[in-house]
């Protein structure tokens, strides 16, 4: 009865929901144990990756299409920045300290973290159905104007409904479904698009994208669509409740009485 | 708080137990599979381990990408060198006619070949793109000898694990395995693009290993040396860019 009363009839894990004291009866199991260390161990990936990226990005800060491209060639865009290297004409008389060996080093390294993680993540999103139950929006939200509702709920700063306390809305899921499985993907096939050694034994990584170049130039831009998500997540956190959503992040559960605002 | 119940530690530790044993068996795996770098140990060395073992397993014996004559850069970027030292100035003032590339270490025969002994060893060219780790690229025709010839007349002995050479620039030197040394692409490179190599583009003799990213295409080499024990030059991490913190593996 408790548990169809938290979960409704989309109960998924159900088994963990302490059923013992008073105290413990207004509690909701937000995020189970698997979810919560993968979304910090990813986030700890992620910044790494950020900023190893970024000090690799200002050995060349210039962009390419197609298969090469360098000094000698008409870039497709070069960000305004000094670069680490003197042989990169930038336009500025200043060389920035050249950091790319420890930064490559922390991007692989921090690359095969969140491969790794998102295994585990996606090897238990499979099997629970945490993927089928919490990420995929109902049948009914596969509409035009489920989205268009929820953006003018968001706009007009309503408060969530009561099954948002528990699991996401059409947005939240679809902007989950394509970090998870549009960018995060997207990422790791450019990145190994630009490695020599795999592309030796798989040249259709690099040749369906339109080249090395290219690969790299989507790696860029799609890096920046992902920074831009964890802003907007960020200030989504912060605005629903930042003290709540970090405890259900970190220990897994909210409390009902906090869920009345 | 989350309540910690039996069956959770229960879990928890046979997970923990199960992991390091797995990581355990996954070290000695590696190492005696030869799937640990020289750079392999401290803070990255996971991270070094993980790529080269992965790429060893995965893209084993697969050739270089090699591109159609059309796509050959029309202005390739040579990329800054030092100035050369009194000893390449010399040799140059020659023509390189004295260039000599000594061979030893673990080998049969040690030996000392000029710049027309490589050429009458017999000559390959291909068609590959240099990508330097800063992130850019270009395409160049390269003419030379396959490494694995020199190799063969020289006669490596079989406990032989890796070639270490060593570049006339001071200091400058980096080893491949030997899967890399007998790749037909690992080329010593003496010509491009239909003409002799520019000192510019590492003339007049390059390593060129176009599997692995531009600073293991070391320039100017003279020397190469067969080991079985890595450890035994420099600071043992298989080059002087690991020094500096740059992978030893460089294929990706």
């Amino acid at each position: 009865m408790r548990k169809s009363s938290i979960f409704g009839g989309e109960a998924c894990y159900s088994g963990r929901v302490p059923a013992a004291s008073q105290a413990e009866r207004t509690r909701t199991l937000r995020h189970p144990g698997v979810v919560r260390v993968t979304h910090w161990l990813t986030f700890i990936a992620f910044v790494a990756l950020v900023v190893s990226g970024f000090e690799i990005v200002i050995s060349h800060p210039r962009f390419y299409w197609g298969e090469v491209g360098n000094v000698n060639t008409k870039p497709l865009f070069a960000i305004p920045i000094p670069s680490s290297r003197d042989t990169v004409p930038t336009g500025y008389n200043y060389v920035m300290p050249d950091e790319n060996g420890w930064s490559r080093a922390l991007h692989f390294e921090a690359a095969w973290v969140a491969v790794i993680v998102g295994l585990v993540y996606g090897i238990f999103g499979l099997s629970s159905g945490h993927f089928r139950k919490d990420l995929i929006p109902a049948r009914r939200d596969w509409t035009w104007r489920a989205y268009r509702d929820r953006i003018a709920k968001y706009l007009r700063r309503a408060p969530p409904d009561p099954a948002e306390e528990r699991s996401y809305n059409v947005l939240q899921r679809t902007a989950y479904i394509v970090v998870i499985f549009v960018m995060f993907p997207v990422m790791i096939w450019t990145g190994l698009a630009m490695s020599p050694s795999f592309t030796a034994a798989f040249p259709a990584t690099a040749a369906l994208l339109g080249g090395r170049q290219s690969a790299r130039t989507i790696h860029f831009f799609v890096s920046w669509l992902l920074l831009l998500f964890l802003l907007v997540h960020v200030v989504m956190v912060a605005t629903s409740g930042f003290r709540k959503r970090m405890r259900a992040m970190i220990t897994g559960y909210t409390q009902d009485s906090e869920e009345v605002q | 708080m989350n309540p910690i119940t039996r069956r959770k530690l229960i879990y928890g530790g046979a997970a923990a137990v199960a992991g390091v044993a797995g990581l355990a068996t996954a070290h000695r795996l590696a190492k005696r599979y030869g799937l640990i770098p020289p750079d392999g140990g401290g803070v990255y060395g996971p991270g070094e381990t993980l790529t080269y073992a992965c790429q060893r397993l995965l893209t084993r014996n697969t050739p270089a990408r090699e591109f159609p004559r059309s796509m050959i850069s029309k202005n390739p970027f040579a990329n800054a060198v030092a100035p050369p030292n009194d000893a390449f100035k010399r040799l140059a003032a020659g023509g390189f006619k004295d260039w000599r590339l000594v061979v030893d270490g673990t080998v049969a025969r040690p030996m000392s070949l000029s710049l027309a002994d490589l050429k009458a060893l017999g000559l390959d060219s291909q068609i590959t793109e240099v990508a330097c780790e800063e992130g850019w690229s270009y395409i160049a025709e390269w003419i030379g000898t396959p490494l694995s010839g020199v190799l063969r007349e020289a006669g490596v002995l079989p406990q032989t694990r890796y070639i270490v050479y060593t570049s006339i620039e001071e200091g400058a030197w980096a080893s491949i395995d030997m899967q890399d040394a007998g790749d037909p692409h690992t080329l010593l490179t003496m010509g491009m693009n239909d003409g002799d190599l520019p000192v510019g583009f590492g003339g007049p003799l390059r390593l060129r290993l176009p599997r692995q990213l531009g600073y293991k295409s070391l320039k100017y080499i003279n020397h190469i040396t067969a080991t079985d024990n890595i450890r035994k030059f420099g600071k043992g991490l298989g080059g002087v860019d690991p020094e500096y913190g740059y992978s030893w593996y460089a294929g990706i």
